[in-house]
């Protein structure tokens, strides 16, 4: 499903990716670890073009991602569905109008948006929130408004990077759990942490990452942990 | 996306109720861009104002000049009301005034009734002193010349002889009438200019403004294009926005400067010549279209181009 061909990525003042080749198979629940800096967040940004690669080339699916234009590039993202550390929800709308915006920019109905909202809200325990903005909210639930609002246009891919990078071991705890449960239903997650614990509780295939180079893949054995 | 008409529908629909939420909930923020367009469309309000004044004051001076014609005795009444109509056709021509000899002493008398001297004056010649004349009056001050040029030639030609014209007051006046028409012209292209100017610097202000605002949702944009919302979607209801800082602007402007031109039209009518708070409510709906106009497209483009710098990073 996604093809990282040799990349490199080099900013003007650092490497931050040195010839990175892997594979993520549809469905796969793929956990990238390694410590700040490591290149994990770079990785990320390939994946939706939000940066070129200095060389190499990032495939999604059959599509060559920095080749894509305008349209094209909006009609990717939307089949990817993104979490971040600093949540990056809309300040200025509540809860229900964040993940409205998300169904309002894909072309959803109003009837659709009307139905599909409550219950994505349900599945991540936010419906006593419906009304709420972001400020009011505390950094777990800003999160769990932050993967309803990537699920709900039914991505084939969730990209989370650093999810729980702010928040409390209890609520980083339900965030893995959410996150395994949409693996689950079949949809592709990628995740990427500094945190042992949290790939631990996952228990997939996990890709270590070390000064932009990957130095471990359980799926391809290199190393035996 | 489905681009069907309904979907259209819908989708401007959204835009404008987000662009309308934007504006209530950016509260402050909101209201310092209104200020800035407000100030703007008082400029040119305070401009068109401005400018009435000018043509006004430059209108009545073009009015109070004039080339008259006086003709000496022997010329026959047929041959000046001839050479009225025939001066009547020019295209400069908006007013040809034929006063005839008893005409003229009559006015003058009345004009002198109570200066006993000079009536007595006129008593002792007997005879009437005073010549038929033509009134002229052109369309521009400028057009004056032609005029006198042609009674030069082709209004001799209908005069029969130009021994019958005694004389032409526009070559007494040559001098003031082409000091005044550089007068005229210098004015207005002042007038202009520094409408020009004053519009100019209002809108970068504005522009700079809603720029402003605009930086503050820097972020958000970025968040839009990451969720999938295309560039139209993300910057509709920033315009919307721009669109309602130039109508609410609009309005406040259209209200102060309603005591404003009162106390203009109350105190300085006879300094201005021309009352103020009349000319304003006679041209009320033109300067509230031309406000509503020039304001909603200053916050649209502002905001359009604003918006622009951020969503393509």
């Amino acid at each position: 499903m996604i093809y990282f061909n040799n990349v490199s990525k080099v900013y003007t003042d650092a490497t931050a990716l040195v010839d990175v080749t892997f594979t993520v198979e549809p469905g796969e629940f793929v956990s990238i670890v390694g410590h700040s800096g490591a290149g994990k967040t770079t990785l990320t940004k390939l994946i939706l073009s939000e940066e070129a690669p200095t060389e190499g080339t990032v495939f999604f699916e059959s599509l060559n991602v920095h080749k894509l234009r305008g349209d094209e590039l909006t009609k990717l993202r939307r089949r990817i569905g993104m979490v971040f550390q600093d949540f990056k929800l809309l300040p200025n709308k509540t809860a229900y109008e964040n993940i409205a915006f998300a169904m309002e920019a894909v072309g959803k109905t109003d009837e659709e948006i009307q139905s599909d909202v409550p219950h994505v809200l349900e599945l991540v325990d936010l419906t006593h929130r419906l009304s709420h903005f972001p400020h009011q909210m505390s950094g777990g639930e800003q999160q769990r408004l932050a993967i309803a609002r990537a699920i709900i246009n039914q991505p084939e891919l969730i990209i989370a990077d650093e999810p729980t990078g702010n928040l409390d071991p209890v609520n980083t705890h339900e965030i893995v759990q959410i996150l395994k449960r949409i693996n689950d239903l079949g949809t592709t997650v990628i995740l990427a942490t500094h945190n042992r614990g949290v790939i631990e509780s996952v228990d997939k295939r996990v890709i270590t990452m070390e000064k932009g180079k990957i130095i471990r893949d359980t799926k391809e054995n290199k190393h035996p942990k | 996306m489905c681009y069907t008409k309904a979907m259209a529908l819908t989708i401007l629909k959204r835009i404008i109720r987000a662009g309308v939420l934007n504006f209530k909930r950016s509260g402050l923020v909101s209201w310092a861009a209104v200020l800035v367009v407000t100030i703007t469309l008082s400029v040119i309000t305070a401009l068109i104002l401005f400018q009435a004044v000018l043509h006004f004051s430059l209108s009545q001076i073009k009015d109070k000049v004039d080339v008259k014609i006086y003709f000496t005795d022997s010329a026959p009444e047929e041959n000046i009301l001839q050479l009225k109509s025939s001066l009547e056709q020019l295209p400069e021509v908006t007013e040809v005034a034929y006063t005839s000899a008893d005409e003229e002493l009559r006015l003058f008398r009345e004009r002198h009734a109570s200066d006993y001297p000079t009536i007595q004056a006129l008593d002792e010649l007997g005879d009437n002193p005073l010549p038929a004349n033509l009134g002229i009056r052109a369309r521009e001050v400028s057009q004056y010349e032609n005029i006198a040029s042609f009674l030069k030639t082709d209004g001799q030609a209908v005069l029969g002889s130009p021994t019958y014209i005694y004389k032409i007051n526009y070559y007494q006046n040559k001098l003031i009438i082409d000091r005044l028409n550089g007068l005229i012209a210098g004015a207005q292209k002042l007038g202009f200019l520094i409408t020009l100017l004053l519009v100019l610097i209002s809108i970068v202000i504005t522009f700079n403004t809603i720029r402003l605002t605009i930086f503050i949702s820097k972020e958000e944009i970025g968040v839009m294009r990451l969720v999938g919302a295309s560039k139209m979607h993300v910057r509709g209801p920033f315009m919307i926005e721009g669109a309602i800082y130039g109508i609410i602007a609009t309005l406040i402007t259209l209200f102060l400067f309603l005591p404003a031109t009162f106390w203009l039209g109350r105190n300085m009518t006879l300094f201005l010549g021309i009352n103020m708070y009349d000319y304003y409510l006679a041209n009320f709906f033109q300067i509230f279209a031309i406000l509503l106009l020039s304001g909603v497209v200053l916050g649209i483009i502002s905001s359009f181009l604003a918006a622009r710098k951020y969503l393509n990073k």
